[in-house]
């Protein structure tokens, strides 16, 4: 763990995301709900991080700014050495593209379209031809072990299945950051497991891994974590690493 | 081609859509399956109607300009005031043709006509036919094909022989034989032989000079024969009047001597003529209104296929803003993954275009097949241009385009965040 101070400014190599002072207010009325307040950390390239914390703590905040859905009210958030605050919509976007997989718990996928179509989506954004596109949602699906579904729409799967083809999407563009808001959260303990097996795969594999979870057996699977309370960081461990 | 391989994924999930909410999609479509509909089918029907129109004026001739002897308006009043009978007597005379000829310049040929309704006989049939009693010129001034035999000559006026030309039409329905050349028929108290057939242009507009049974005699024959007087017996007495041309034709060197020269023959004709017995016809005039009727027609009729196609568009719009609402999670889903939002705005204007092009195509054939039924039950000509097809499929698009730009441009300016947490 390293607790920035203000002189050390610049993120060092190694480092994929650096946060220094990230605020992030929402006004609600004339009430200020501090979401995040003031937090710094920094997190280095095949790291597997745990965000914890009770509800409220500010863990999906942190998880969006994180993924650059979100931007800090204040603060700098330093991505792969750039400040995210110089970056555009358009910038952002292609950021998630080319370099973030996102899994939630309530799983997104798209209705309409079937599970291979579900996976081939970032393909479709990267300007993949269709040949390969399919090719790889198979090889995909077949890591994940949802093959057999390829055909069926997400109504017609498990919550399980579900989670394995949201993972299968993540993984479609080959991100360096994996990131999971409670991937788990939705599922019993048995399916739990399988769905964090994979994740231990693609860490070993040298991806950097962050997972937002409050279940504190999810959290174990982690090499790092840190925990939150109230927008503050209250505990940060980098035991494992 | 890489372009297309990124834009079919998203046809493809336009037309999805459109299945799924079938009766969604129907009912938005409606709207531009009857304002594209509407387009072509009017297109067709004003292009029919102007064509006609247009034809027969062209085929007067722009060179020429038709001076008509016309029932003067204040006869009635100014008459003996006998009840048995009375004598109209007014229009053209033989010397107003040599005037014309003499004075105005830049005239090539005056074709004098005389046009009465007489009853024409062949055996027991008997067809009331439009006697043409003309000169040899009349042929080159409204050019006819031939269909068989020969037109009248120079020798037939002199001669002033018992010949006629008849029209194809009169001719069928006069005898319905192949070998009519050669035949005697009677007219009125003449018998003459039938020298020629000419085909019958597209039927009779008010200002054509050709109906659709006609015989045409020499002018001199007609004179021998039937005097200038046409004089009609009913229950009520004795009615006729005497007009010694019915129609002089002039036709002029070129065009651009139409206009100053029917002022010309004008002024000629009203220093001889005390009662306004006559009328001058310029078919360049006429063909200039009746290109101006077209356009003025043209307009309204765009106006309303307008507002058609505005209320179909504002339906389109309406249905995808719910759907944008509808999708909101998809939107927030596809930004997460890292889509652009130039890619939402895409892909929400492909999907209204979707709808407003299959709408487009739908009215296309409605368009085609309203024109058909209407020619087939009141033989109205319409006339269905390739660019009207053009035009319509290109407002579709536009309209798809245009209405599709609003939703779409809000679904692509939702906050990721905001659009995922939407249920
Ligand atoms: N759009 C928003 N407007 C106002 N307040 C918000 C908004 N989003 C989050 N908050 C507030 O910010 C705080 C942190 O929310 P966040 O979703 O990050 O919590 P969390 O740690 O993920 O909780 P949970 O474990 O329940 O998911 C909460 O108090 C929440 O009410
Ligand atoms: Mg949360």
């Amino acid at each position: 763990m390293i607790v920035h101070t203000t002189e050390r400014e610049r993120p060092r190599a190694d480092e994929v995301v650096r946060l220094d002072e990230v605020k992030r207010h929402y006004r609600v009325g004339d009430e200020t709900v501090r979401a995040l307040d003031g937090v710094s950390f920094s997190i280095r390239t095949g790291s597997y991080w745990a965000i914890m914390g009770p509800s409220g703590s500010g863990k999906s905040t942190m998880l969006n700014i994180l993924g650059c859905l979100d931007r800090p009210s204040s603060g700098a958030y330093w991505l792969n050495g750039v400040n995210v605050a110089e970056m555009d919509d358009n910038e952002l976007s292609d950021h998630r593209l080319r370099n973030l997989g996102f899994v939630f718990q309530s799983f997104n996928l798209i209705p309409q379209l079937t599970v291979s179509e579900n996976i081939e989506v970032p393909m479709l954004y990267l300007g993949m031809p269709q040949i390969e596109r399919r090719q790889k949602a198979e090889r995909l699906a077949e890591r994940v072990g949802i093959s057999h579904r390829l055909r069926h729409l997400p109504s017609e799967l498990s919550g399980g299945q579900r989670q394995r083809v949201a993972v299968a999407r993540a993984l479609a563009n080959d991100p360096a950051v994996l990131l999971a808001d409670e991937p788990t959260g939705n599922l019993d303990s048995a399916t739990s497991v399988q769905i964090m097996a994979l994740f231990q795969e693609l860490y070993e594999q040298g991806k950097t891994v962050i997972l937002v979870t409050h279940e504190p057996d999810i959290a174990e699977y982690a090499k790092a974590k840190i925990v939150l309370k109230d927008g503050v960081i209250l505990s940060c461990e980098e035991g494992r690493l | 081609m890489n372009q297309v391989f990124y834009f079919w994924p998203f046809v493809k999930l336009g037309l999805t859509d459109v299945w799924r909410h079938k009766t969604r999609s129907f009912l938005t479509m409606l709207g531009m399956v009857f304002g594209v509909g509407s387009v072509i089918a009017m297109l067709a029907v004003g292009e029919g109607a102007s064509q006609q129109a247009l034809e027969s004026i062209k085929r007067l001739g722009s060179e020429n300009i038709m001076v008509m002897s016309v029932k003067p308006t204040d006869e009635e009043g100014s008459n003996t005031g006998s009840q048995r009978g009375r004598l109209a007597v007014y229009g053209l005379l033989y010397d107003d043709e040599a005037r014309i000829r003499e004075t105005v310049p830049g005239v090539v040929l005056t074709v004098p006509a005389r046009m009465t309704r007489r009853v024409a006989r062949l055996n027991e049939r008997q067809l009331e036919m439009r006697v043409v009693e003309t000169v040899p010129e009349w042929f080159a001034v409204v050019q006819r094909p031939v269909l068989a035999g020969r037109t009248l000559a120079p020798n037939d006026l002199q001669m002033r022989a018992n010949v006629c030309v008849l029209t194809e039409h009169g001719v069928r329905r006069l005898l319905a034989a192949e070998h009519m050349v050669g035949q005697r028929i009677r007219i009125s108290s003449g018998v003459f032989e039938v020298i020629g057939i000419v085909k019958n242009e597209t039927g009779g507009t008010v200002r054509a000079p050709d109906s659709e049974a006609d015989a045409y005699i020499p002018l001199t024959t007609g004179t021998k024969l039937f005097g200038e007087a046409n004089i009609r017996y009913s229950a009520g007495g004795m009615e006729g009047e005497k007009v010694e041309l019915s129609q002089i034709i002039v036709r002029m060197a070129e065009t651009a001597f139409v206009e100053p020269a029917s002022k010309a023959i004008e002024t000629v004709l009203a220093r001889f003529h005390k009662k306004k017995d006559y009328r001058i016809d310029v078919p360049l005039t006429l063909l200039r209104e009746a290109e101006r009727t077209k356009r003025t027609y043209n307009i309204v009729l765009g106006a309303i296929a307008g507002i058609s196609l505005l209320v179909g568009g504002i339906g389109i719009m309406n249905i995808m803003l719910a759907s944008v609402t509808e999708r909101t999670k998809e939107i927030g889903i596809r930004r997460a993954i890292g889509a652009r939002r130039s890619r939402i705005v895409v892909q929400f204007l492909i999907n209204t275009c979707v709808l407003s092009i299959g709408g487009g195509v739908v009215g296309l054939l409605v368009g085609v097949a309203i024109p058909l039924l209407i020619t087939a039950f009141t033989g109205m000509p319409t006339v269905v241009r390739p660019y009207s097809l053009l035009l319509a499929f290109g407002i579709s698009a536009g309209i798809g385009i245009v209405f599709g730009l609003y939703p779409a441009m809000r679904a692509a300016s939702l906050d990721p965040i905001d659009a995922l947490r939407h249920e």
